[in-house]
């Protein structure tokens, strides 16, 4: 590990609508994330952790600002290429696993590998690599499964493996134990320690307290400023609100 | 993504809904065998209008009498026929055909009951049909008005069966006939039956089966050969000068017709022209209605699978890729679709040629050219719906429900 961060912003602002009636979601973040870090993102709804999230993850542009990823400044450029660094660098886990319906857990890994435009492996080497990362998240026996056929912790699992599949520099988990039950949330959040302890870097959003808890670092967001950036666990942010807690 | 990783994705996406993709296709299918029926049928047409060509005998210029009744002329006279061949230049042959009203023809075995044709000597060179047994009958026979027939290949047939029928007699009307020759095999050629005639010297017809509405010489046909191809322009010419001088008439309204196998196959040709441009039009609007469908049937598919799209963009596709996968899919609905449509076009015309009326032969550019326009069909319609999954945000992609 060099000491090269694997994120690094400065000043980011992303604003909606024009003139007037223009808001920013986030109005000036600047952070450094460095590898094997594991980091979560707190705030409430519309504190701007999504706008974050969605840049950080490279689906969308700054509307002012740097980001550099891995050592490359990727706040302007195009379509294409933000689609080829979400595919070399980055490994995403969402809430809703985002998997594709009427597939086999073994092909929903194998997706990002089809979209890699540097490497051309046969359909051989990349089964063998799809088998390789389920083995590693515990599901060698689900294979041919499909989403329809898999519980919600062990689909979790298949989007992880997907998101390993890349070897990415940076794995973005958006709320992943949202959609869980209490043990399949602890059994993720295992699968992502151990992830971690690999020296994997994870950023995670979540507003849920003890989630955030099993991180090292927590960065609370509000109104689109960093609130607090500290490794002392959620206890430092500002409690969600009631609403936010029973979503 | 390679070429077999984005077809086998687009034949996924077809194949998740088969009835739907089937449907789709329909107009596609339709079009492309209307396209492959249509042509199979205008060349199995244009087939039989050659061959008939080929068997209305070689230069041929037809005269007939602009009115009256087949058989029942007015004005054309086979003093016209001999006044053609002594003035007309560089004719081959010229031959006149009369036909008489139904008599009885029959044999000591069977009787029939038919129309008897009366033509000059040369009439089997002029006309092309030749003579399998025996011989015509001759100038002199022609002359002297001789009771001579020669029969039909398949009245032969039916008035002698397998005994040979040169040497016997024939009874037309009253009068009695030495059978001279029969006709080779002909068969049916644009709906006359060829085999079907029996043939005595036109002079008998003048002088035993004239009825009183067709006193004289008058004849239903004078057939002209000319010498070659390019001396016809200039033996109507002659023959039209001629015709009008000895009927009285103006050139530009005569009262005869003077046509040629061209006139004939134009004539045929401009009813089956007509036919297949009515085809073209159908199998035409039936591909664009085709194209419609896939179009809406793709925009359809963007929807619902636009959180797929954004699963696909958030593991690294490429606007280019998702362009190419929905294009993908729309061209091999076409594609699928043209092959189906080829199955039943081809199908078709041969069902078509084997049920009997309708002759057609299968073109194999045809085949070509239904599935290039089904392919560029497929394009055409499938690039803005591809182009439209290939626009979508990525964010709100994933946010779709």
């Amino acid at each position: 590990m060099n000491n090269q961060p694997i994120i690094q912003t400065a000043d980011l602002r992303k604003i909606y609508g024009m003139g007037d009636i223009a808001v920013a979601a986030l109005d000036g973040v600047s952070i450094r994330i460095d590898p094997g870090e594991f980091v979560s993102i707190m705030g409430p709804s519309g504190s701007g952790k999504s706008t974050l999230m969605n840049i950080l993850g490279c689906l969308d542009r700054p509307t002012e600002g740097q980001y550099i990823l891995a050592g490359e400044d990727v706040s302007n450029l195009n379509k294409e290429q933000l689609a080829a660094i979400r595919n070399r660098q980055l490994g995403f886990i969402f809430q809703s696993y985002n998997l594709l319906a009427r597939t086999t857990a073994l092909k929903n890994v194998m997706l990002p590998l089809l979209y890699d435009q540097n490497n051309h492996r046969t359909n051989e080497e990349r089964e063998a690599m799809a088998l390789a990362a389920l083995t590693a998240v515990g599901l060698a026996d689900r294979v041919n499964h499909q989403p329809s056929e898999m519980s919600g912790g062990q689909k979790q699992r298949v989007a992880i493996a997907r998101a390993l599949i890349n070897k990415p520099a940076l794995i973005l988990a958006d709320e992943p134990t949202g959609n869980l039950d209490t043990k399949s949330s602890y059994e993720i959040m295992d699968l992502l320690h151990e992830l971690h302890d690999q020296g994997n870097t994870i950023v995670m959003v979540t507003h849920e307290p003890d989630i955030a808890e099993h991180t090292q670092r927590v960065i609370c967001v509000r109104d689109g400023k960093v609130e607090s950036d500290g490794r002392d666990g959620a206890s430092k942010c500002a409690q969600p609100s009631a609403a936010e807690v029973s979503r | 993504m390679n070429f077999s990783e984005i077809m086998s994705v687009a034949w996924e996406g077809i194949t998740a809904n088969k009835v739907r993709s089937l449907l789709t296709m329909l107009g596609i299918i339709i079009g492309v065998a209307a396209v492959i029926v249509m042509i199979a049928i205008s060349a199995g047409t244009e087939a039989t209008i050659a061959e008939q060509i080929n068997s209305l005998g070689a230069n041929l210029i037809i005269v007939t009498a602009k009115r009256g009744l087949p058989g029942a002329s007015r004005t054309l006279l086979y003093s016209d026929a001999e006044a053609i061949a002594e003035e007309v230049h560089s004719i081959a042959g010229v031959s006149a055909e009369q036909t008489t009203t139904t008599l009885i023809v029959k044999s000591s075995e069977a009787a029939l009951e038919m129309t008897v044709t009366g033509t000059t000597a040369d009439y089997p060179d002029v006309r092309d049909v030749p003579v399998g047994d025996g011989r015509y009958f001759t100038e002199q026979e022609l002359d002297r008005s001789a009771k001579v027939a020669v029969l039909g290949y398949g009245i032969a047939l039916d008035l002698f069966g397998e005994a040979d029928p040169i040497g016997q007699t024939v009874t037309i009307g009253t009068t009695k006939f030495t059978v001279v020759g029969v006709m080779a095999e002909k068969g049916l050629v644009s709906g006359v039956d060829y085999d079907g005639f029996v043939y005595i010297p036109i002079t008998v017809v003048f002088q035993k089966f004239v009825t009183s509405q067709m006193a004289g010489d008058r004849v239903r046909t004078i057939y002209v050969q000319s010498e070659s191809q390019e001396t016809m322009e200039s033996a109507i010419l002659q023959i039209e000068s001629l015709l009008a001088r000895r009927h009285d008439v103006e050139l530009d309204n005569p009262d005869f017709t003077v046509q040629t196998q061209q006139d004939i196959i134009d004539t045929q040709e401009a009813t089956t022209e007509a036919f297949r441009s009515l085809l073209a039009w159908v199998a035409g609007v039936s591909l664009i209605v085709g194209g419609i469908g896939i179009m809406n049937i793709m925009l359809v598919s963007v929807t619902e699978r636009t959180r797929e799209i954004g699963i696909r963009q958030s593991v690294g596709a490429t606007p280019n890729d998702i362009r190419w996968q929905f294009l993908t899919e729309a061209l091999m609905l076409s594609l699928v679709g043209g092959l189906i449509g080829v199955i039943v076009g081809v199908g078709g015309s041969w069902i078509f040629g084997a049920s009997g009326d309708m002759r057609t032969v299968i073109v194999p550019t045809s085949i070509l050219l239904a599935f290039g326009s089904a392919a560029a069909v497929g394009v055409f319609f499938g690039y803005f719906p591809a182009n439209k999954a290939a626009q979508l945000d990525p964010i709100e992609a994933l946010r779709h429900e």
